[in-house]
């Protein structure tokens, strides 16, 4: 019992990195196997059907649903403009007209005479998914996609929002405990990835936004100041597909976190290199974390390549504390007593006895309160 | 108890069952129960525990489900499993079970959307059948429900559930409006969440008169199912064959395209039932075995089910599931959808808007985390009770009767007008309330879930509590459709912890002005003659398995169920956290609105009811005046 796994955020200089690339509907696959991919490279190509849409000719002519056959000038199969009536009601010898237009370009589906509604279906819409990272191609799926490989660095944030994007680091912390602020930020950085420290203020994100970066990395962010950046609330942990053209990771939490040094002089390192970003934070079934990739990037300390796998928490371990009353703290594990504990609430539970890095002290956590800050 | 012997079980395997075997593979942990016939009852006799392991790396259920057969192997000495699953039936060397049995909701569940003709009849219908059956309703489709066509289509094309139920139109009637409906989803084209090259299932239960449309029009391009209609009249609502066609699709569409569930299923000769449709199956059970109306909650990190049995024969049976109320995924969502404010009414403390914010995202981001602090665990628990709130409001306004009814009046009813569509659900009728889920099955002292509960959905009249010991309805759900007397018999025994009875009258008064007097005698001949004054609470030990005949007197303007200021004569029953007067006044429940004051209430509850450690929560006060 001495031993005991507490998954954590992978931080890893050199590491094989897998993704896969995969349409939503069945289509082309537009690569081959052992190609080499750039981050905009399509891979894959689908068409998705067009949007359909409902014109009730019965009641626009005014006719039962089941006679509209007859005042129909289109039938199924016919392509059709914009404004074209589809269907005409006269009498009088003319005088009265009345069509029923189609708003707008698609071929008729399906005349109902149950619903008296016509159904006009737009032009397909092309679909492609780009490698997103750079790589080689290691496996197609057929007609589905293709699993890109790369071998680099690897980043997982804790929390994340906006989509896949890339840009070039830009490391302006002074420290792990700095302030991103609006100050920060600068026109010259449109289209880079800003690296901050402990906390990313409302204000830098803003400018952030302005002067078109591309991704913002911070330990922290405050919660109302994340409400304000995206204009809304978020209220179930599933993000990625906010309408923002900069995308957001923080590694440690909300609130003013110290970056870990680890993920801190990861990122200090990548100054300048081209890494492929994704904010998209999936905490329910199959957890998904936001992730930062720098494909190529090379291990400078011997034996960080082959530190992939955690050996689980042990005495040593370096940790981080993700729960009060010690939120945010980084410590190296003392010990891990097998029985269970009374902790101040009287729940009984497994706890370990951790050193803080900053003061030397040794207290006592839930084993389920800590993160391997894992390599 | 008596009564659940005499149900008769859905299947029938042909032989005497002795041992059983249960595994429940929820999102997170897969946990396996081992139940044996010992002198002539069933009783629990281990469990084990594992995490699940639908998602990568190990993408194979059984992994995770023979981790924890295999911790109940190592419990008891004995083997279960071979190389090809469990072993069936138990063998001469004591190896096996006679029968295995599972329930799931990994990999998301199911979900599913319905649609209906009229938003508050046929489509609410379809909506009824889905939860009860288990699934998550991810959107209601109707024609009056104020999208215009193109935007339900968008909805539709965008969602992709594992099915969708299709409703409207009794049979014999008009048949436009369901086609239209059917048109809608014919373009949308939907796609099945699983199986990329797959057709999504469509289950028709609508007009009959409508069955040939619906296959001309959605026979092609859906996997498209019939069955009887679910409001074949406008009076009567028969959810029965959607609810078997809705399990018989998920068997056959969700299960085997998820990880391992094939094998899974090679386990067991009884199908794999959804996790939340096996504990509606228990909590119909419990509701005959003890001849009570029931509401049961489960609270979970994602989502919150609240299930009630209600009616004069116990007719009712309503789940509704409230996917984005939960307490650590979906925690966020609660603060979004109760506000600040309703969760700060609940700590007896000063804490800045901020703080409380950041430690409500901080735990949605690492969901797996416990309160250290008492001050975390408090904060914890009034969350909880705003989720429970929520997810009970919901229930209330689904646990309804059937709406477009014409309904006879007698000249009585001019003055009440509760017409058709009105809840279910009377509080003063309820008998009892079990909760389940992490926050109340697991709180450090049973009376914080016992005045969870009764701060969430504030009971009226005499009720009693109780809590899941280790969440095993589950198991117990499917239990009982092979054996139903021993489902019951582990329930009644193992999985029910009492935690007592409450006493809450109806009706409200001054502080302090009368409001219930107690008689009665305690088991150890202590007299006790008391009176409660209203905006009080009180706690009276009562252990679990005990009970005392009481005399329960309100004072003139409130009501425990027999009438305004009548008293009763009433058998009250024990539990871990005793007997429980409930004085803060019902409709409304009496908590002051000024900060400070109802600061000083929370303060006198909590210390009248023993509900934290003294010395801590002393310390928490006074730091944070």
């Amino acid at each position: 019992m001495a031993h005991a796994y507490t998954p954590g955020l992978r931080v890893t200089e050199e590491t094989l990195i897998e993704k896969v690339r995969r349409l939503p509907l069945l289509g082309e696959v537009l690569v081959k196997k052992g190609d080499i991919v750039k981050p905009d490279t399509v891979v894959a190509r689908t068409e998705l059907p067009g949007e359909p849409h409902t014109v009730n000719v019965a009641n626009i002519l005014g006719v039962e649903p089941e006679d509209i056959e007859h005042f129909m000038v289109k039938k199924q199969g016919d392509t059709v403009k914009p404004g074209e009536a589809i269907a005409r009601y006269r009498a009088f010898f003319g005088l009265i007209n009345r069509p029923a237009p189609s708003k707008v370009a698609g071929v008729i589906e399906l005349v109902s005479l149950v619903t008296g509604q016509v159904t006009i279906r737009e032009p397909n819409i092309p679909v492609e998914i780009d490698a997103y990272i750079r790589g080689t191609v290691k496996e197609v799926l057929p007609r589905e996609g293709v699993i890109v490989e790369c071998k680099g660095a690897f980043i997982q944030g804790i929390f994340g929002v906006g989509g896949e994007r890339t840009g070039i680091i830009k490391f302006v912390a002074e420290s792990p405990e700095s302030v991103l602020d609006a100050a920060d930020i600068k026109p010259e950085h449109r289209g880079l990835i800003v690296v901050g420290g402990a906390l990313v203020t409302g204000a830098a994100l803003k400018k952030a936004a302005e002067y078109g970066l591309a991704g913002v990395v911070a330990g922290g962010i405050i919660d109302k100041d994340l409400v304000e950046f995206l204009g809304y609330d978020i209220g179930v942990a599933i993000t990625g597909h906010e309408d923002i053209n900069t995308t957001l990771i923080v590694t440690e939490g909300f609130g003013k976190i110290t970056m870990a040094h680890k993920t801190y002089d990861l990122l200090k390192e990548l100054d300048g290199e081209l890494v492929s970003l994704n904010g998209a934070t999936q905490i329910r079934a199959g957890v998904m974390r936001p992730e930062l990739i720098a494909p190529e990037h090379k291990a400078r300390h011997a034996g960080e390549a082959a530190a992939v796998v955690s050996e689980g928490l042990v005495a040593g371990t370096p940790i981080r504390i993700i729960r009060e009353p010690y939120f945010g703290m980084l410590a190296d594990v003392v010990d891990l007593p097998p029985e269970l504990q009374i902790i101040e609430t009287e729940a009984k539970v497994r706890i370990l006895r951790a050193k803080l890095v900053r003061t030397g002290e040794v207290v006592t956590i839930p084993r389920a309160n800590v993160e391997i800050i894992e390599g | 108890m008596a009564e659940a012997q005499h149900q008769q079980p859905k299947y029938d395997l042909g032989r005497e069952i002795k041992s059983i075997l249960a595994t429940d593979c929820g999102s997170t942990t897969t946990k396996a129960i081992l139940i044996e016939k010992v002198e002539g009852e069933y009783r629990l006799i281990v469990r084990g525990e594992a995490p699940t392991t639908v998602e990568k790396p190990f993408e194979d259920v059984t992994a995770g489900a023979r981790n924890a057969i295999r911790e109940a192997e190592e419990l008891t000495g004995k083997t279960f499993l071979t190389d090809t699953g469990v072993i069936t039936p138990r063998q001469a060397d004591g190896s096996g079970v006679d029968i295995f049995l599972s329930t799931s909701s990994a990999g998301g569940g199911l979900q599913m959307m319905v649609a209906g003709v009229v938003k508050t009849m046929t489509a609410e219908s379809a909506q009824r059948a889905a939860l009860g059956a288990g699934a998550i309703v991810m959107d209601v489709i109707s024609i009056d429900d104020g999208r215009r066509p193109h935007e339900k289509i968008q909805r539709i094309r965008h969602l992709r559930p594992d099915m969708i139920l299709l409703s409207g139109g009794i049979d014999g009637g008009t048949v436009t409006h369901v086609a239209q409906i059917a048109e809608l989803i014919s373009a949308a084209e939907p796609k099945p969440r699983l199986g990329i090259g797959f057709k999504l299932p469509v289950i028709f239960a609508g007009n009959k008169q409508a069955r040939t449309y619906m296959q001309e029009i959605l026979g092609q391009k859906t996997d498209l199912r019939i069955v009887d209609n679910l409001r074949p009249v406008l009076e009567r609502e028969v959810l029965g064959p959607a609810r078997e066609e809705i399990h018989n699709l998920f068997m056959e569409h969700v299960m085997a395209q998820a990880p391992g569930y094939n094998k899974l299923m090679q386990w067991t000769p009884i199908p794999i039932m959804p996790t939340p449709g096996a504990v509606g199956l228990c909590m119909q059970t419990t509701a005959k075995t003890y001849n009570m109306h029931v509401i049961g909650v489960d609270i979970g990190g994602a989502t919150t089910d609240i299930f009630s049995v209600v009616g004069d024969e116990l007719e009712f049976f309503n789940r509704t599931v409230s996917a984005n109320l939960g307490m650590s995924y979906s925690v966020s969502n609660v603060l979004l959808e109760a506000g600040v404010a309703n969760i700060m009414r609940w700590v007896p403390f000063n804490i800045a808007e901020e703080d409380l914010r950041n430690r409500i995202r901080n735990k949605m981001i690492r969901p797996t985390t416990i309160p250290q602090t008492l001050e975390d665990l408090i904060i914890e628990q009034a969350i909880s009770r705003e989720a429970l709130r929520l997810a009970f409001l919901h229930h209330k306004s689904l646990a309804v009767g059937l709406r477009g009814v014409q309904k006879q009046r007698s000249i009585g009813d001019v003055f009440e007008q509760s017409g058709s569509g009105d809840t279910l659900i009377d509080m003063m009728k309820l008998g009892m309330l079990v909760g389940s889920g992490g926050v109340l099955s697991h709180a450090p002292r049973r009376v914080q879930s016992a005045l969870m509960m009764l701060d969430a959905f504030q009971p009226e009249g005499i009720t009693l509590l109780a809590v899941d010991s280790i969440f095993m309805m589950p198991q117990l759900g499917v239990l009982s459709t092979v054996h139903p007397q021993a489902s019951m018999e582990v329930f009644d025994k193992d999985c029910l912890i009492r935690l007592g009875t409450a006493i809450a009258p109806l009706g409200t008064a001054r502080q302090g002005e009368p409001c219930v007097h107690i008689k009665m005698t305690m088991p150890d001949g202590t007299q006790v003659d008391e009176q409660v004054p209203f905006g009080k609470m009180k706690r009276f030990d009562l252990p679990e398995g005990q009970s005392v005949d009481a005399s329960v007197g309100p004072a003139r303007g409130f009501d425990i169920g027999h009438g305004r200021g009548r008293s009763a004569k009433i058998t009250l029953e024990g539990g871990v956290a005793g007997i429980i007067v409930d004085s803060r006044g019902r409709q409304p429940f009496g908590l002051p609105e000024d900060p400070m004051k109802r600061i000083e209430k929370l303060i006198e509850w909590i210390r009248a009811l023993d509900a934290y450690p003294q010395e801590a929560f002393q310390r928490i006060v006074e730091s944070r005046q």
